[in-house]
């Protein structure tokens, strides 16, 4: 009998961003386990509360959205939503959560373990399932929970009241925080972090923006797993440093006519919504194969944060896309997919997040409409695998490839 | 030089095919109830080739579409059901602007250009309320044969309301309304109506253009169609190659390939 002979793949570059992004992803779980083990507070975070002020006390938090992420990629998804749901959760409610319950009920998930919390941090910027998740972590886990409420953004601009209005809850929940932990808020330390994440953010946005040209000099699939660091770390200097070596790296693709996109990019579309995570690789190959690459996604635009002070950081959470009416969200979208020069949009009808996806069937059609563009949307999930048909996602993709193939026929025929 | 050429379509619960000659003119035409997965696509094939006295060498081209598209080696292309919907509506119904198909087990609606090409589409999601699979199970219910459903709804004179919202929530509609003694003429129109309403609020979605025409196994059946005109207010376009629409699609797209390969050399 032959033996398996199992393809080597090469050492990766540790001077690469890929592999220090990687790292930093993976260090602070580590760090968190570390830092438990010698009886410091870890804590679990959401994804849009103000990254800033864990950095600036030297916190150890985790982020249970993506720790649910990863444990959806790597095949356990199924398992820890059938364990929430045995415990009485609705399969209705967003699948992070689920899996997010279930972990902190006590169910193993080695494809992404964390340590358990000793208080979470709350903020309904990105969605208001999360108040009702983290306050149901803090009744089961006996632990307190901060909670900062940002509200939904029906203008353009943030109003000053509003800015205080967060302030004061900023403010409070650095107060809670050092009770909490026995940490000192520093000020000077806070302008440091504050510095590093506008470092952090203007070498991601400049990096995804060099999806202008054409052909990407990277494949958008690259920006679901980096945007990990940009949520989680955007406040540390290695993130920083490596957010830069990103940016150098896609330059130099763009150089040298080269991309992280394999094979001809023939066509360019912006994608949707939270990745379909137990799906990555069959909705990722079922654009490859097709030559289509997803030059953007909102995320490109979501995560960087750019202010200047206290109170301007205050503004930028408040704008955040989850957070703001459906024209302003439209006209992100919309921008980005005319610099970056999007031919198609594929919506990720995410059963896991009504607010995105509810909004979306108005919004993509506006899109489409003042884009010239087909819009095309397909039912999924961010990590529960059973609410995603791998045929009927084949035949929608091949449908907007060949609307997309049809029109450049049509253009290039005169 | 005449040219032949093969369209074949598989669905989910049938299998059929159409054989042209010069892009225009239907040689021959096949429909067996097994889709994928089953002998049928090798059946509709063989079948093509007998009844239109060609051999396999004298079909130039040949596009498959449908559901089990993937899996059918003995094409030279394959296309997506949406694009062949609305090629093979466009050469029945040059002026149609919105084409609806509820096949075996999905609904979709196109958009058409004046050329023909389809625009924007739109899906019915993972529940099979809407399409041809809801009306079997209603029809096993009711102890009656699918093509059946439209001489029984045009009995009726109300329809009973039946859920649209799901197939298994409609089917305990059903039982329930059976086991109270309801009329069936006006059961099965209900069950029509139901259809039309899960069909119509996709194509109002999409936004309807007229003219308005239907492809896929359903649109054979009277009862939905007629419930669907009035759910949309408008004319339905109806062929008796209604169900063939896919497989003559394919077949116009294999003829264009074919002679672009002769023009190309």
């Amino acid at each position: 009998m032959a033996e398996e002979i199992k393809k080597q793949r090469p050492a990766p570059d540790p001077n690469s961003a890929k592999y220090k992004l990687n790292m930093i992803a993976k260090k602070a779980y580590d760090d968190a386990f570390a830092a438990k083990e010698r009886g410091e507070l870890v804590g679990w975070c959401s994804s849009n509360f103000p990254v800033e002020i864990p950095e600036t006390l030297g916190l150890y938090v985790c982020y249970p959205e993506n720790q649910a992420a990863g444990i959806a990629a790597r095949g356990g998804g199924e398992r820890m939503c059938s364990i929430a749901e045995g415990q009485g959760y609705s399969n209705d409610i967003c699948a992070y959560a689920r899996v997010s319950l279930a972990y902190a009920s006590g169910a193993p998930a080695e494809e992404q373990p964390m340590p358990l919390p000793d208080y979470v941090l709350c903020c309904n910027n990105i969605c208001n399932c999360m108040i009702k998740w983290y306050e149901n972590l803090s009744r089961e886990l006996h632990i307190p929970m901060i909670m900062i409420d940002i509200p939904f953004n029906p203008d353009y601009d943030v109003p000053d009241a509003e800015v205080t209005y967060i302030k004061n809850q900023f403010l409070d929940a650095i107060k809670q925080l050092e009770e909490i932990t026995g940490k000192k808020w520093s000020w000077d330390r806070y302008r440091e972090v504050m510095e590093i994440s506008g470092r952090t953010s203007r070498a991601w946005l400049e990096a995804t923006a060099t999806a202008k040209y054409v052909p990407s000099p990277f494949n958008g699939f690259d920006l679901l797993n980096h945007m990990a660091v940009m949520v989680t770390a955007r406040g540390k200097l290695e993130a920083a440093e490596a957010m830069e070596t990103l940016l150098r790296e896609y330059k130099e693709n763009h150089e040298k006519g080269v991309s992280t996109y394999r094979g001809e990019e023939k066509h360019r579309i912006m994608f949707e919504g939270i990745a379909c995570w137990p799906w990555l690789r069959v909705t990722a190959h079922g654009l490859r194969d097709r030559g289509i690459n997803m030059v953007t996604t909102i995320y490109a635009d979501a995560f960087g944060f750019i202010y200047k002070d206290f109170d301007d950081m205050c503004r930028v959470y408040a704008k955040v896309p989850n957070a703001i009416n459906l024209e302003y969200a439209r006209d992100k979208r919309i921008k980005l997919c005319n610099d970056n020069h999007v031919e198609g949009l594929l919506v990720h009808t995410n059963r896991s997040c009504k607010l995105w996806s509810g909004f979306m069937y108005e919004m993509s059609r506006q899109i489409g409409e003042e884009c010239d563009i087909p819009v095309v949307s397909f039912d999924g999930d961010q990590a529960d695998p059973r609410n995603f048909s791998e045929a009927q996602y084949d035949t929608r993709v091949q449908g907007l490839t060949e609307i997309m193939q049809s029109r450049k026929e049509a253009q290039n025929a005169g | 030089m005449s040219c032949y050429v093969m369209g074949i379509d598989i669905g989910s619960t049938t299998s059929k095919g159409v054989v042209l000659k010069d892009g225009s003119e239907i040689v021959s035409t096949y429909l067996i109830h097994a889709g994928t997965g089953t002998k049928g696509p090798a059946t509709v094939k063989e079948e093509l080739l007998k009844s239109s006295g060609l051999k396999e060498d004298d079909i130039a081209y040949t596009v498959v579409t449908g559901y089990g598209r993937k899996t059918y080696a003995e094409a030279d292309a394959q296309l997506s059901e949406l694009s062949c919907h609305a090629k093979g509506a466009h050469y029945l119904f040059p002026e149609a602007r919105t084409v609806i198909d509820i096949g075996g087990q999905d609904a979709k609606v196109m958009k058409l250009d004046g050329e023909g090409r389809m625009t924007a589409f739109l899906m019915n999601d993972k529940c099979a309320a809407g399409t041809g699979r809801f009306l079997e199970v209603m029809a096993a219910i009711l102890q009656l044969d699918v093509s059946q459903l439209e001489e029984e709804a045009a009995k009726a004179g109300e329809a009973l309301k039946i859920s649209s919202t799901c197939t298994v929530f409609a089917e305990s509609e059903v039982i329930s309304q059976l086991s109270n003694g309801a009329d069936i003429p006006a059961l099965v129109k209900g069950i029509c109506k139901s259809v039309a309403s899960r069909v119509g609020a996709l194509a109002k979605r999409i936004g309807i253009e007229e003219k308005v025409c239907m492809s896929g196994g359903v649109a054979n059946n009277g009862g939905v169609r007629d419930a669907l005109a009035e759910e949309l207010g408008k004319e339905i376009g109806y062929s008796p190659l209604a169900q063939l629409t896919g497989a003559l699609g394919a077949a116009i797209y294999a003829y264009e390939r074919a002679t672009k390969e002769r023009k190309d050399g």
